[in-house]
């Protein structure tokens, strides 16, 4: 990857964007209190808690303070599908936003 | 400042939108052929969706001082029945040679599924045999890397050069590889999924600004018309210089689109 070219200081980063991603991190944080307060899934459906959609997100919030760079393509990546070969068939047309053959 | 969006759905749009734009500085538009948020019901829709294309939209956009460009295809969610998909393929020449049509698209894949790959197929070898642009959608969320890469892998066994085609949809894990082989990428600016304003930014700082673009892709859906001025406000408020804004936003953009002789921009 080229060398970062942001032409902000760290201080001028923080003072731009902290507000903006203080208020995402508090949106995860109650999406998961929300979660925990839910009432069961009906019995014919599966629990919210073991959703991959929610063990992927479980896994990917560690790396964003793993101490590597390039987080957003490594979590990116994290959710993809990274089998090769064409599906037989498409039966939906909607995506999920994390593999549900993935190992979360 | 005078700017493209390179790939907006207008027929989605209202016409203050339109007005809007203008306002904002948009001197063109093009606008790939999409999905409806419905599956057509038969081929003759997409006959009349071409006509709005080619006939309506220009109008609309030309009350507004804004040149409209248009690209023609099935796209990849109504792709999975072949027949279908080759009953509408089957109209595209007809189409092919009106004015304000720079090339197919936006063709692709959605669930990366044989039956999709086959028409994508058959939509490039429709822009190979008559020597047009191709732009080019990837998939959604997990199935865009992919996707991308299978799309890839088609144009190259297809021969076509990566030049003449743009993968749009670009994300952090794909951009890299489009750009290493050649191709032209796009990052659309969406509220919720593809980039946001500011991740675009980081996505030119970290990749350069050589044969990229970024685009609204606007459409009946979450998104936002001006979300394209809003990015070059993003720019901006980084320290980028206004030659910067103008490399992605109108001189990269006039670049890919030129390669057509349809291409102008007003003026």
């Amino acid at each position: 990857m080229p060398t970062p070219s942001c032409l902000l200081s760290t201080r001028d980063v923080v003072d731009l964007y902290f507000m903006e991603h203080r208020a995402k991190l508090l949106d995860i944080a109650a999406f998961l209190d929300r979660l925990d307060r839910a009432a069961p899934a009906p019995s014919h459906a599966a629990d919210g808690h073991d959703d991959v959609r929610v063990r992927a997100l479980r896994r990917a919030i560690p790396l964003l303070l793993d101490g590597a760079p390039d987080r957003v393509r490594r979590i990116l990546e994290l959710l993809s599908d990274h089998s090769r070969d064409p599906i037989a068939a498409a039966h939906t047309q909607s995506a999920l936003g994390a593999d549900p053959r993935g190992d979360y | 400042m005078a700017y493209i969006d390179p790939h907006i759905h207008m027929v989605s749009r209202t016409t203050d939108d339109y007005r809007h734009m203008a306002a904002a500085g948009c001197v063109a538009i093009t606008e790939p052929a999409f999905w409806a948020g419905f599956d057509r019901g038969s081929p003759e829709g997409f006959r009349d969706y071409f006509r709005q294309l080619t006939e309506v939209e220009p109008k609309r956009a030309a009350a507004h001082g804004i040149a409209h460009f248009c690209w023609l295809c099935i796209n990849p969610k109504e792709a999975e029945d072949v027949g279908f998909a080759r009953e509408v393929m089957a109209l595209i020449p007809d189409f092919l040679d009106r004015p304000n049509v720079l090339g197919i698209g936006e063709i692709g894949l959605n669930k990366n599924s044989r039956n999709e790959l086959e028409v994508l197929q058959a939509q490039i070898d429709i822009a190979r045999r008559h020597d047009r642009l191709i732009l080019v959608h990837t998939p959604h969320l997990e199935d865009k890397l992919k996707g991308t890469r299978l799309t890839m892998d088609a144009l190259r066994d297809a021969g076509i050069d990566p030049g003449r085609v743009l993968i749009d949809h670009v994300e952090e894990h794909t951009v890299g590889e489009v750009l290493d082989r050649g191709f032209w990428a796009g990052m659309t600016l969406y509220p919720d999924s593809k980039c946001t304003p500011q991740r675009a930014v980081d996505i030119i700082e970290c990749w350069g600004s050589e044969r990229i673009w970024i685009n609204s892709a606007g459409d009946w859906g979450h998104s936002d018309p001006l979300s394209v001025p809003k990015c070059h406000v993003e720019m901006r408020r980084r320290g980028h210089l206004q030659a910067l804004v103008d490399r992605i936003s109108l001189h990269n953009p006039a670049a890919f689109l030129g390669q057509s002789a349809r291409f102008r921009l007003p003026g």
